[in-house]
């Protein structure tokens, strides 16, 4: 220790700066905060399916579709789309699914056959057939999944969940996104701290380059180079505290010494040799149709176990308009395995309980074709749709091994227990401690909350 | 029988705009129309609503028999009885919130130090502070105060040479000589033009998932920044962005003005409801302009009546009603040089045009083209391709859709041929390709191309008109466009003073910058001083209504405001007061006597150390380095990033192509805004994402700004460069070399204990590049007479360490 340094900490009469420090990163949210009540989650995977999967080929059979297939809608459901739809028109013929659907696990929750290990998985699954939101199109529904509201400006569910909380990792932000596919359309409103402080905001690591932008130093620069930078930063800043009086510097001393020991972790977080050769397996790190989405999933193990508070997975796109069959498939190949796989890891480590993993879209998909590339059926797809879909919740203060909620014959509307996205975040925030209505954040002399001036946790998705 | 429904509907209370306690107001209805039919229990929507238990919402239903007496009272003609409530024609209340006052001029107070108090400012803020027994803080030292002032007017610290020149000029006015010099700087306009383009929300690019790049944004940047250097009257520069297109002399610059408004969002998504997005656009410009001038939060005023100001739901649609009309329209709007060149080449472009235009058989074909177009706009049948070709005029033209509506003779000249270039470009959305192909489509689009990439260059700019036919406004319920209530016409809110004149844009500009208006000079003023002292008079300088922050020194407030609109609405008047306050040339550092009576500094006994905002770090780093391309105005540049950004976008559409040469060097605020995907920099550093107006923005500090400043090559680049320049300025010892540094860019001398300090790292650094030789190369590729590659590289680190210094990043 330097001259400077030692007189610096003399002064400050044994551990003032130190305090000082805690004061600084507690006010800014880098530590552990309690919430409203104790609760079982602490942390939560969220796996964004965004453009809105077809809940009709994955999650709600309607074997009824058969009859009607090719013939529109009878009357009294063609007038839910008289207001809107994206592109198809209201009297299109039904689509029935061709997927095979069949009970799994205890539980007997029906789902598809293309979703196979995601549905192993059904005694810990909590599937819900009834949400319904209020955007037919793709920004605007992500908007309100992830904000409450189709304004923009609001925080999103990530960051209101490390604002609560706070962060239990000192080498990683308590907030990630890991994205994969082709980009969403929200792209970063979805992970926004909007006008919570920007400590809050999603921090995305990168599929390609630095996982976390700027994270490795530049070039052949090297890490004796950087350490010489940062003890001369810090030597510096310290000095300079001492001369002002200002301890606002020592946010920015420990910012530093952040940064540093995120670039020490973050190698850590992504080397899987360490990983057994079953578990690389289980998610398909070695091949490359699983990879990606695999990749993603192992990481928001590695990174819940290293106490990162919120992993984000946006994948993109489940739009299918066309070539439903096809690209749904797709879909299913990328992702389902690695998804069962994460689900089955987090459970064998005792993970499960303390994790809250939602798996959603921003809508779902119409029970009537799209014709976009012609009247070929293997051509066809489905339209945006609101008033009726599927997502299913695993872990932290979910009861699994259930189905809530009923669609009626067509699935054009919830019949039983509809759920607005307002009250899947009320429910989300609940498994994690908090009262969605005391969660707030004063913003244009209003307290803003997640749920906006909606929601209502659901009891029944409660364990 | 109505108790249950005048809680919310009555003299306290108009939910939804409606009063049922009285004869007159109850009659006329609520925002959603009509709530009684007089005669018609059947047709009554208190009838409806109360028979389907809806109302009351909450609480104790109407019994049966209430329903039937209610059903008997609207049949007979719902008389009430004769002698209505006192006062029941609603009269809004005049409200007692400060804000909302008049400004007066307040006398200036009296003051003890009265040779401490240089100017109003002071003597208001002094009178406080001798009130609670506080002295004022000492001057700061004048290298400290340069580089402030400097930073603050230009956004940039000064040279050594201007550090020099200002410590050698000890004559009566030197600061004040340096205020000028700064003002008349064209780096100025840069530094506050930022600061409205963060209210204007100013992006280069249309938001949403297909954000695509917008490509004439910038002509709107360039003409705020103009009129900051220009300094242009704030009540001009409202009027012009207003209503530019409406004043009888309106040139370029005021069509560009109004690309104010096109800087809302823009949904091109493809399976958008056209309408639904048209209203997401007007809300977005009626709530920019309730912050950016009012500052008032009118936009939850858009689904309800305002929670806690006095705006009512009616009076949100009747200021939206001013916008309502607006479309989209691009216009010419030329920069100084290029309309000679233009209007000279135009006679023999049009004929071309023409001429080549009907040799493909155009005309017909297009006029076929605009029936089929309009007969599925019309009457949506099962045509899906048709259906989709009118949809993409919508979508992927800026404001086509109305034009194509007219005859052609009624069409402005440049929309005219924007539609001809989109026909031309998109016709196959329409015909089939055999069509096309026969009349040779593809040759014309070529042809076509070479003739319009003949024309001289000409700068265009996202303007906007009223709309062709007159638009009706109505109270959207629940802010819902699918919801209409009752008509409502153009007006100001009623708790203002009226509007003078035709409610028109232009009136309603010139009653924003009215003498009259208590809000926009003191939101104003407020808004420069927040950017000098950390924070305005007014905390929240989004928010002057019932909830935001009153100010710490209100008559402070008003002086300055009055004193502003007496004086032409002059920004730099107003800096310059600022500037050459004793309150502002105060010492930042900490006292310790004011960590209990004023811990946040609102009395102001001192100075305030404020981080840079993400544009001026940049800017800094570039500008000691030396590597600053100064040049002012112009369309934006793409500055290196990371490849992993853009993939992030939808679809990975957004398109980097990296600026070349000086251009990668500009100013932060030229850096091309891609709203989806932006620029890294600017976002860890806290600039605004460019979707709502921003009225101030957060200095935070996060690991992410560390590994920015670190290890983004654009910084490393710069510690290189500015390693060169030390080794190529200064050739003597470390401790000069050092000095030099330092007055780059801190501008101060170091102590000799920082000398010291850095001596010991980089000893430590050269030693182990010696040992690295690769490294060092890596770290010093340009080599320097006289320096060895260790030293050199040496240099490069002491550089990056100094960039990366907390101090470096603040002004103090």
């Amino acid at each position: 220790m330097n001259a400077t340094r030692r007189s610096f900490l003399k002064r400050c009469a044994g551990g003032v700066w130190a305090a000082a420090l805690a004061d600084r990163l507690a006010a800014e949210g880098m530590m552990p905060r309690q919430p409203h009540f104790p609760a079982k989650a602490k942390n939560v995977i969220f796996m964004f399916m965004e453009g809105g999967p077809s809940q009709l080929d994955l999650f709600d059979p309607k074997p009824g579709l058969a009859k009607y297939a090719g013939q529109p809608l009878p009357k009294e459901f063609i007038k839910f789309y008289e207001s809107k739809l994206a592109f198809a028109q209201p009297d299109a013929g039904v689509l029935p699914s061709p997927r095979t659907f069949k009970p799994w696990g205890q539980c007997g929750t029906e789902m598809a056959d293309w979703i196979s290990h995601t549905a192993a998985r059904a005694d810990d699954i909590c599937l819900i057939r009834s949400m319904h939101t209020d955007a037919f199109n793709h920004h605007p529904g992500q908007l309100l999944l992830f904000s409450g509201s189709m304004q923009f400006g609001r925080p999103s569910v990530g960051a209101w969940v490390t604002y609560g909380l706070g962060s239990e990792s000192q080498d990683l932000p308590g907030f990630v996104v890991l994205a994969s596919g082709r980009g969403t359309s929200g792209g970063v409103t979805n992970w926004t701290n909007g006008f919570l402080p920007s400590l809050y905001q999603g921090t995305v690591f990168r599929s390609s380059g630095d996982p976390i932008l700027y994270l490795s130093n530049p070039g052949k620069l090297s890490r004796e180079t950087q350490r010489v930078t940062l003890d001369a930063l810090k030597d510096m800043n310290e000095q300079h505290m001492e001369d002002t009086g200002e301890l606002d510097i020592a946010s920015r001393i420990s910012s530093y010494e952040l940064a540093f020991r995120m670039q020490m972790a973050a190698p850590g977080l992504l080397d899987f040799s360490k990983e057994t050769a079953a578990t690389r397996e289980a998610y398909g790190i070695d091949d490359k149709t699983t990879k990606p989405f695999g990749t993603n999933c192992l990481l928001a193990r590695r990174m819940v176990e290293r106490g990162v508070r919120f992993v984000l997975l946006a994948d993109a796109s489940w739009d299918d308009h066309t070539e439903l069959n096809k690209k749904l498939k797709e879909n299913c190949d990328r992702t389902d395995k690695p998804v069962g796989a994460l689900l089955k890891d987090l459970k064998e480590r005792g993970l499960l309980d303390s994790t809250l993993v939602v798996w959603c879209g921003e809508f779902g998909r119409t029970p009537m074709v799209e014709h976009r590339l012609g009247r070929d059926p293997e051509k066809g797809g489905r339209d945006h749709h609101p008033f009726a879909y599927s997502l299913w919740m695993a872990g932290g203060g979910i009861k699994g091994g259930q189905v809530v909620g009923k669609t009626d014959e067509f699935c054009m509307r919830a019949v039983e227990d509809p759920i607005h996205v307002n009250d899947l975040q009320a429910t989300i925030l609940h498994c994690l401690g908090f009262e969605h209505t005391r969660l707030t954040y004063r913003h244009l002399g209003r307290d803003f909350r997640l749920t906006d001036i909606h929601g209502h946790v659901v009891k029944k998705l409660l364990a | 029988m109505l108790k249950k429904c005048t809680v919310c509907h009555g003299p306290a209370v108009q939910t939804s705009g409606l009063r049922l306690d009285n004869s007159a107001d109850a009659l006329r209805g609520g925002y959603s129309g009509a709530a009684i039919a007089p005669g018609n229990p059947a047709a009554s929507k208190v009838v409806q609503l109360a028979e389907a238990g809806k109302m009351p919402p909450a609480g104790a239903k109407l019994t049966a028999a209430e329903i039937a007496v209610l059903r008997a009272w609207i049949a007979g003609g719902a008389k009430y009885p004769a002698a209505p409530a006192a006062g029941a024609a609603k009269v809004a209340a005049k409200s007692t919130h400060w804000a909302l006052q008049p400004v007066r001029k307040p006398a200036e107070p009296l003051v003890k130090k009265t040779d401490w108090a240089r100017t109003a400012i002071d003597r208001f803020v002094l009178a406080r502070l001798e009130k609670e027994g506080i002295a004022p803080s000492a001057e700061a030292e004048r290298a400290t105060l340069l580089r402030r002032v400097s930073l603050d007017l230009t956004g940039l610290p000064p040279t050594p040479a201007e550090l020099a020149e200002f410590l050698a000029d000890t004559g009566e006015g030197a600061y004040e000589r340096v205020v000028d010099r700064l003002l008349q700087s064209p780096h100025y306009g840069e530094k506050w033009a930022r600061h409205w383009l963060d209210l204007a929300r100013y992006a280069d690019s249309d938001g949403y998932e297909k954000d695509s790049p917008r490509p004439w944004a910038w002509r709107y940047r360039h003409y705020v920044i103009g009129a900051f250097n220009r300094d242009l009257g704030f009540d001009r520069f409202t009027v012009e962005q207003l209503a530019g297109d409406l004043l009888p002399d309106a040139g370029p610059e005021q069509r560009a003005a109004v690309g104010f408004y096109r800087n809302s969002l823009t949904n091109r998504e493809g399976g958008v409801d056209t309408e639904e997005f048209r209203i997401a656009q007007v809300k977005d410009r009626t709530n920019t302009v309730g912050t950016a001038w009012l500052g008032l939060s009118v936009g939850c005023a858009e689904c309800h009546d305002h929670k806690y100001d006095p705006i009512s739901q009616r009076d949100y649609y009747s200021l939206f009603a001013f916008f309502n009309p607006l479309m989209d329209h691009d216009v010419e709007a030329p920069l100084a040089g290029e309309l000679g060149p233009w209007l000279e080449a135009r006679p023999g472009y049009e004929a071309s045009r023409q001429a080549m235009f009907a040799s493909y058989g155009g005309p017909e074909l297009m006029k076929e083209w605009r029936e089929k177009l309009l007969r599925v706009a019309d009457q949506p049948g099962n045509n899906d391709a048709l259906q989709f070709a009118w949809k993409y005029v919508g979508n992927l033209t800026n404001g086509l859709q109305p034009v194509l509506r007219l005859e052609e003779s009624q069409r402005p000249r440049e929309q005219q041929e924007q539609l001809v270039d989109y026909f031309i470009e998109r016709a196959s959305d329409v015909f089939e390709k055999e069509e096309l192909e026969k009349r040779n489509w593809k040759s014309l689009q070529k042809e076509w191309a070479a003739l319009r990439n003949g024309m001289p260059k000409i700068t265009m700019a996202q303007s906007v008109r009223e709309s062709f036919t007159p638009r009706k406004t109505h109270i959207l319920m629940r802010g819902d466009f699918r919801s209409p209530g009752v008509e409502v016409q153009r007006a100001t809110p009623a708790s203002l003073p009226p509007l003078q004149g035709e409610p028109n844009r232009l009136n309603l500009a010139r009653w924003l910058v009215s003498r009259e208006n208590p809000l926009t000079a003191r939101v104003t003023v407020n808004r420069v001083w927040q950017e000098y002292f950390g924070k305005g008079l007014s905390l929240t300088s989004e928010d002057f209504g019932a909830r935001g922050e009153r100010p710490t020194h209100p008559e402070l407030l008003d002086w300055l405001a009055a004193d502003f609109m007496e004086n032409g609405w002059r920004f730099k008047r107003l800096h310059k007061m600022i500037a050459m306050s004793s309150v502002y040339r105060q010492s930042s550092k900490v006292r310790q006597d004011l960590k209990e009576k004023d811990p946040d500094n609102h009395l102001l006994a001192r100075q305030t150390r404020l981080r840079l905002q993400a544009e001026a770090i940049r800017d800094a780093a570039l500008s000691v380095s030396g590597l600053l391309a100064p040049a002012v105005g112009g369309p934006g540049v793409r500055p290196p990033q990371p490849k992993g950004v853009t993939e992030l976008s939808y679809a990975n559409s957004v398109k980097w192509p990296e600026s070349k040469g000086a251009e990668k060097y500009r100013r932060g605020l030229y850096i091309f805004f891609q709203r989806t995907v932006p620029y890294p920099q600017l976002m860890t550093f806290d600039a605004p994402d460019a979707v709502l107006a921003c009225s101030r923005r957060q200095r935070s500090a996060t690991p992410l700004q560390a590994l920015n400043l670190l290890n983004d090559p654009v910084f490393l680049e710069a510690s290189q460069a500015l390693g060169v320049r030390l080794l190529r300025e200064e050739r003597g010892s470390f401790e000069e070399r050092m000095k030099l540094a330092f007055r780059l860019c801190l501008n101060r001398e170091p102590k000799a204990k920082e000398v010291a300090m850095l001596r010991g790292h980089f000893e430590r650094q050269a030693g182990l590049l010696r040992a690295n030789g690769e490294e060092a190369a890596y770290l010093h590729p340009q080599s320097v007479d006289g320096a060895t590659a260790e030293e050199g590289g040496a240099w490069t680190v002491m550089a990056r360490v100094l960039l990366n210094l907390d101090e470096f990043l603040h002004r103090e």
